[in-house]
């Protein structure tokens, strides 16, 4: 199971994140759960829908920009938050992936709201193998 | 961040961490770093502060500031303004202009939130008159204008009626009923900027946004109930011609922008410029400034849907503003205008505007890009309405929720000094975990309560994370800017009722 840390001295209007995985799926997936910390308290979002989503990108950074991007796109969209992922990622390109999202709509009685993520940005977007497996860095405009 | 920490060991700047970017002061409250400092760098950066200010801008500043004077077609210098702090592409508080011929244009000098602004009502009503109904008139507000995430507003748009928004801006409100004529004169560019192409704009931009238009957001955007302290105003001539008379005055004031039809195209455009960018032969020090020559098919394409969501962005706070006529006016029980709520100004902060400058003595058609940035003409300026003409434009200055926000008017040295531009804020000086860890929402409320402002919030969180302590000091801002006269301090606002996302 991966992990994430805010980092406070970067960008301080915004909410940088710095996730690790044990592998592609689970950096994926943990960014995922992250931006999902940002948006609302997961506790409060019944997971009541499922989705599966496929995404393709030239490159697995940009991958990870547009799965984020979207996950984004459908809390505006759909009024959806999803708070838990099960990703599969292919390297080969054109990079794909593969999700099974879980989460529910945001309920004004009874979501506590956090921040409307507006935007992932590039600045410092990373995302690169670690000693343990795979580490992304992320700039989410607030 | 590739780079060293960016700042001075130089006997000349305040600055104190170890890094040596030379920071040279070249004059009362200027500060250069020259080309030489960055490999790349095409233009000096100058940065507009106080030796305190500077001494609170993080390292993010420097560092981004001078990528910022590494782009192509930069023209004089890469600016930041007094409240500038660590962004994204860009420094927050960041203006530079390219030559619209040869420069580029690039969507991390404009921000996600395109024309995040700020919008001013006065009224005629005195604090004594509003503070015994405050609570029902904050409730009532909340109520009106939705915030924070997810929120939908109550107007319904097609498809082709949002493409009419794009195109017209506040004077599609206007002509649908949600506001008066004399509004858009008071709104920077009219309330509509020219070169809208809803034709650019993904059908993705318009799902987020159809549904969003009369929504705050969250983060830092609110709606508040101002009042005149006794000594706030500070130019009564000026003051007079914003119809600002007399302290205990109240006003009303919003800073929001284009919500997610914005966020979107901003999205959109950084994933294309990423990619199209390396085409043109371009390299940029951090991939948040991608860009593309303005004249090009991408930067025209950019243009257009940047413009399209600038012009949604006025329309928003106009149907805001609508809200805010008809909440005042049933809590008050008088009529809108019998209430005095006319528009002082609405001015943008985050854009890209074709203007013209003159630099080294050559007239130029610039795209000037100011990110966390107010725009600050001065008398007789271009797009300065009729009732300003002579004083110059009114800027809004928003500070944090519990210390107050400032108007002043734009200068003409500004239009020599700073491509006519000022600051947008306090500018953060703190993280908002940081700010999380050290007042709870709720505590903060209670407090700010026992001190005569009332806040209703969408989220806890959000409150504490913009508390005053978070910011800058507002006046130490003003006082620079009044100082440099790239703006003149004209009236200080504190709030009384605060309604945030």
């Amino acid at each position: 199971m991966g992990r994430w840390e805010f980092l406070e001295e970067v960008a301080v209007a915004d909410c940088a994140v710095e996730v690790e995985g044990t592998d592609l799926d689970d950096v994926f997936a943990t960014a995922a759960e992250a931006l999902a910390e940002v948006m609302v308290d997961p506790a409060t979002v019944a997971p009541v829908a499922e989705r599966t989503l496929t995404l393709s990108a030239p490159s697995l950074d940009l991958l990870l920009y547009d799965w984020l991007a979207e996950l984004i796109y459908l809390k505006d969209s759909e009024r959806m938050i999803f708070t838990r992922a099960e990703v599969h990622v292919t390297q080969d390109p054109p990079c794909a992936l593969t999700a099974r999202l879980r989460g529910g709509p945001i309920d004004p009685g009874r979501t506590a709201l956090r921040a409307d993520a507006k935007a992932v940005t590039l600045h410092q977007f990373a995302l690169e193998r670690a000693p343990d497996g795979w580490r992304a860095r992320v700039v989410v405009d607030i | 961040m590739a780079g060293a920490r960016a700042s001075s060991s130089t006997s000349e700047s305040p600055r104190d961490d170890e890094s040596p970017v030379k920071t040279l002061p070249v004059g009362d409250c200027v500060w250069e770093i020259p080309p030489s400092e960055k490999p790349g760098m095409r233009v000096p950066a100058r940065i507009y502060a106080s030796e305190t200010l500077l001494r609170q801008m993080d390292a993010g500043v420097f560092e981004q500031v001078t990528n910022v004077a590494c782009l192509p077609g930069i023209v004089r210098a890469a600016l930041c303004m007094p409240d500038g702090h660590w962004g994204y592409g860009f420094p927050i508080g960041g203006v530079a202009a390219f030559r619209a011929d040869t420069g580029v244009i690039s969507p991390g000098g404009i921000g996600f939130d395109i024309n995040c602004g700020m919008r001013v009502l006065r009224t005629a009503l005195t604090e004594d008159e509003v503070r015994p109904r405050l609570r029902e008139l904050v409730d009532a507000l909340f109520a009106a204008v939705p915030s924070g995430v997810g929120a939908r507003g109550f107007v319904r748009l097609s498809d082709d009626e949002f493409r009419e928004v794009m195109r017209e801006g506040a004077g599609w409100c206007v002509r649908r009923g949600y506001g008066w004529p004399e509004d858009l004169a008071a709104t920077e560019g009219g309330g509509c900027l020219p070169g809208a192409d809803p034709e650019r704009v993904s059908a993705r931009a318009l799902g987020r946004g159809r549904e969003q238009l009369g929504t705050l957001g969250s983060g830092n955007h609110y709606l508040e109930i101002q009042v005149v302290p006794p000594d706030g105003i500070h130019d009564a001539r000026v003051a007079r011609a914003f119809g600002i008379e007399r302290p205990g005055q109240v006003l009303v004031m919003l800073h929001c922008g284009s919500r997610g039809f914005g966020h979107q195209v901003g999205t959109d455009y950084l994933r294309a410029f990423d990619q199209a960018m390396g085409g043109y032969g371009i390299s940029v020090r951090d991939r948040e400034l991608a860009c593309a020559p303005f004249r090009s098919p991408d930067g025209q394409a950019y243009f257009g849907a940047m413009t399209a969501a600038a012009n949604t962005a006025f329309a928003n706070r106009q149907v805001i503003t609508h809200r805010v006529r008809e909440v005042m006016a049933r809590v008050f029980g008088r009529d809108a205008r019998a209430l005095g709520l006319s528009l002082v100004y609405d001015v943008c902060h985050n854009t890209a505007k074709l203007e013209r400058h003159v630099v080294d003595g050559e007239a130029l058609d610039l795209v000037v890009h100011r990110k966390g940035a107010t725009r600050a003409f001065g008398p007789g300026a271009p797009d300065v309405p009729a009732a300003y003409r002579e004083i110059g434009q009114p800027v809004i200055i928003g500070g944090s929720m519990e210390t107050g926000s400032a108007l002043l008017v734009g200068t003409a040295h500004a239009m020599e000094e700073t491509f006519g531009s000022t600051a947008h804020g306090a500018g953060r000086t703190m993280s908002r975990h940081a700010a999380k860890r050290r007042v709870w929402g709720e505590t903060l409320i209670e407090e700010m309560a026992s001190r005569g402002i009332i806040v209703r919030a969408a989220s806890k969180a959000g409150v504490a994370e913009e508390a005053g302590f978070a910011y800058k000091s507002l006046a130490e801002v003003v006082d620079v800017v009044h100082r440099l006269d790239v703006s003149r301090r004209v009236v200080s606002l504190r709030p009384i009722g605060n309604i945030k996302g």
